[in-house]
């Protein structure tokens, strides 16, 4: 995080544990002495909607809620059409993106009245809007934990493998532990190393 | 564990605006918190209740918003602190006995969260609720960050203490339903014993006397704001143009002013405490300027305010140019944004927008809705409402009168989309879809000849229905009450209400249970499950065959919360030999017109699928396809 303010957004389909990637983000910032700002937007989208988390994080003051257009440092997607979505709005040419690899059609695609875009072209899309585009087999992974909501700390433990997030596996434990509850500390703790090793 | 009860002064942590407000409430010694849920308020209680407990105090899900007031209010009688939040439409519920509380007084300390939601992101209106506060002459708050969302809280409990009145605090989304870090300041332990002073009488009545009153603690509070830290300027000691502005709109000023370059141009005067109005320092400030700009979140309460104040001093100030919601500078609807606010500032100081990564705005746009396809809103997977529209879609068809359903507020208010089949042919205010069903069922008189049916859930019954209910049976009306009672208050947290076992602390509660009260009023009450759909279908058919008040409860629990706690019931699956597609004349029925997002179209196949990872498995989809091809087994 060279940048101040450092922007990030997490973004997927609502249910997917968007809310919680950024929390858990935050909090950890929080404690290494950063001033966080996170900007939910889910409202009635909760439902199978498109939802979004702004983090703003800086060592110098708190920023609002919401980011300015394209200006968007990092990207975390829990769906990989979603991420087009973001860039689109918030991405600019040093975005970096780490992207889920696994789509949810919504239900416009499910009905028929419009189609779901091929893997590749996606993914080629994905790539030309960004810096550097990781893709990351997040919810397989989790499913092969038996538990597709850990697809969100995988994806905050690839990030940080990469080094785009200074985020330890004790520290992401300590802010389980603090924001949501102590039995979850060692479910996302494998969680977050299985995401540090897909990348490296 | 809870951040809100942290005891650990100056420690800095991450919290929700809604739990800093709750945190605000707790330092300021709390005894009672009471709402009805509604985004984006309902984290202030529900974070309240979690810590109800050890913290010594008493937190409740009220009926309704009206109720939850007159509870707080009760223990501020009783010389408690007392904290009551709602959404914008709930102060609507509540505001007649607001504007009677406010002639009356109070004993000990009241604060009122209203929770706006500009650009109506999880409501059906974006009403900005600030006018209630100049209506009943009561002081105004409207926090600009989480910190300031905390101390706000505490320092309007310390306001109503000294003048034994109401004060209201204004949140909207953006602060309501964001995360920031916050200070924590000490938690006071004791608390006062409730004791009703009967030796006072606390009455509106008579207005001619109160109201003088309430008008004087108006001005007490005005004298005791005047110097509120929550009122600041930052900027040139002669700006060319001063940014007037509160709540969220400060943080998106304040950035924008830096991002384009106009720190030495432009200045900004951020009021916190916007009512009654801080006139001595906003008239020194008006003095150094011959621009204002105002910037806020929804109407222009704060804008007109201001002007009226400079009306009132004209002869003293110099020629200012207003510019704002009402000059067209910044629109007059829809909530704030970054880009918003930095268009209405470059245009205002003639400073173009920047054209940095054009090619890769234009690139990043370019045929966007093929790479990310629109997101509908939809039922979950397995919602029982789904299944309740679709046997009440039959029903009417089969009926053949045109019959109208009367919408609600709550998850099922999405029946006026295709999810819900477009059945909901109206849709407004929480309990108003059984008042106006109660009132096109006593059109019949007057020769109307289409059915009147009402759809409610379980949690909106309690709230707003039953006078309606009670009112179409006295009258006489012919319509019909469909309870969609998914066992909670699904679409704002799954809180529990009046017919649930338990209360917001977790305490065993007594439920009053939806069939005792209606069958008590002596209205036919039948319960049908709505997975069940030739049943409730047919049992919706025959109720539309009858006359006066009838109610069906379709009783089915919301598949959240059935998911958290209970396996699926069946295993679904879809046998690709008697799917045939688009050879069947079924035109898709089950991807096509019933949409659970558990059923696929796949394309290469041309058929359906069943996604594994989406179906919840309540086998409903089962009874629709005309092949028999889904096929469901007990798992």
């Amino acid at each position: 995080m060279n940048k101040d303010p450092f922007n990030l957004v997490v973004c997927g389909v609502g249910g997917q544990g968007n809310v919680v990637a950024s929390l858990l983000i935050g909090a950890v910032l929080v404690d290494q002495g950063y001033k966080v700002t996170i900007g939910e937007t889910y409202g009635a989208s909760q439902r199978g909607g498109s939802v979004m988390s702004h983090v703003r994080v800086s060592r110098e003051r708190q920023y609002g809620p919401l980011l300015p257009p394209h200006s968007a440092d990092l990207l975390i997607a829990l769906e990989p059409s979603e991420a087009v979505r973001v860039l689109a709005q918030f991405g600019n040419p040093e975005t970096v993106s780490v992207v889920n690899t696994r789509p949810i059609h919504p239900v416009d695609v499910i009905c028929g009245d419009i189609s779901y875009p091929p893997t590749d072209r996606l993914r080629q899309r994905i790539k030309s809007l960004s810096s550097t585009a990781y893709f990351v087999p997040a919810t397989d992974k989790a499913l092969e934990m038996e538990n597709p909501l850990l697809t969100n700390i995988i994806l905050i433990g690839a990030a940080s493998g990469v080094g785009l997030l200074p985020i330890t596996e004790d520290a992401l434990a300590k802010a389980v532990k603090d924001y949501m509850s102590v039995q979850k500390v060692e479910i996302n703790r494998k969680a977050f190393r299985v995401g540090t090793q897909i990348v490296n | 564990m809870s951040m809100l009860s942290l005891d650990s002064p100056g420690t800095e942590v991450l919290l929700m605006g809604n739990e800093a407000m709750a945190r605000g409430a707790l330092e300021a010694g709390i005894s009672v918190a009471a709402a009805y849920p509604g985004n984006p308020s309902s984290e202030i209680i529900a974070s309240l209740a979690q810590v109800a407990a050890e913290m010594g105090i008493y937190a409740e899900w009220s009926v309704n918003e009206k109720v939850a007031l007159e509870v707080a209010a009760a223990a501020a009688c009783s010389g408690l602190n007392a904290l009551c939040a709602m959404k914008q439409n709930g102060l609507n519920v509540a505001s007649d006995f607001l504007l009677n509380l406010n002639l009356s007084g109070i004993n000990g300390g009241l604060v009122l969260i209203v929770c706006d939601d500009p650009a109506g992101i999880s409501s059906t209106n974006e009403e900005d609720s600030r006018f209630f506060a100049k209506a009943a002459d009561l002081p105004l708050f409207e926090p600009a960050t989480f910190h300031e969302a905390k101390d706000m809280v505490r320092e309007a409990f310390e306001l109503s203490g000294k003048i034994s009145s109401v004060c209201i605090v204004r949140s909207v989304t953006r602060i309501s339903h964001a995360r920031g870090n916050v200070t924590l300041g000490p938690l006071p332990r004791s608390r006062p014993l409730p004791l009703f002073p009967t030796t006072r009488m606390l009455s509106a009545l008579p207005a001619a006397a109160t109201h003088p009153m309430a008008h004087n603690r108006l001005r007490k509070a005005a004298e005791i704001l005047e110097s509120s830290p929550f009122n600041r300027y930052e900027g040139p000691e002669n700006p060319e143009l001063m940014v007037i502005t509160c709540g969220s709109g400060w943080l998106f000023t304040s950035e924008a002013v830096g991002l384009l370059g106009l720190k030495s141009r432009v200045g900004i005067l951020k009021i916190g405490a916007t009512w009654p109005l801080p006139e001595k320092f906003l008239l020194e400030h008006l003095k150094r300027t011959e621009k204002v700009l105002f910037i806020e979140e929804v109407d222009p309460v704060l804008e007109n305010n201001v002007k009226e104040l400079f009306a009132d001093h004209n002869c003293e100030l110099p020629r200012i140019r207003f510019l704002g919601k009402k000059s067209g500078a910044a629109p007059d609807v829809g909530e704030l944004s970054p880009a918003l606010v930095m268009g209405i500032l470059g245009s205002v100081m003639g400073v173009p927008p920047t054209e940095k990564d054009k090619d890769y705005a234009r690139q990043a746009s370019a045929d966007l809705h093929k790479f990310a396809p629109a997101r509908s809103l939809a039922f979950c997977a397995g919602c029982p409402h789904r299944a309740s529209y679709w046997a009440i879609k039959k029903a009417l068809a089969f009926d053949g009168r045109d019959g109208v359903v009367f919408g609600d507020i709550g998850c099922y208010a999405l029946a006026v989309l295709p999810t819900g089949f477009h059945q909901a042919k109206t849709l407004h205010a929480m309990g108003s879809g059984t008042g106006m069903a109660c009132g096109f069922g006593i059109l019949r008189g007057l020769g109307g000849t289409q059915p009147s049916i009402a759809v409610c859930g379980d949690s909106t019954f309690y709230h707003a229905a039953i006078p309606a209910l009670i009112n179409g049976l006295h009258q006489n009306s012919d319509f019909l009450l469909i309870i969609l009672d998914n066992s909670a208050t699904a679409m704002t947290g799954f809180q529990p209400h009046p017919g649930s076992p338990v209360d917001a602390m977790g305490h065993q509660a007594p439920p009053v249970a939806i069939e005792d009260l209606c069958r008590s009023l002596g209205v036919k009450t039948l319960i049908e499950d709505p997975f069940n759909l030739k049943a409730a279908s047919d049992t919706i058919y025959d109720l539309l065959q009858e006359e006066g008040a009838r109610v069906l409860i379709l009783r089915q629990e919301c598949a959240l919360v059935r998911g958290k706690r209970a396996a699926r019931r069946f295993n679904v699956s879809i046998d690709p030999e008697k799917c045939i597609g688009e050879e069947c004349g079924c035109n898709r029925l089950c991807t096509r017109v019933f949409r659970c997002p558990g059923l696929n179209w796949n394309q290469a196949l041309k058929k359906s699928t069943i996604d594994d990872a989406i179906c919840t498995g309540c086998g409903v989809c089962v009874d629709i396809c005309p092949r028999g091809a889904i096929i469901k087994e007990s798992a």
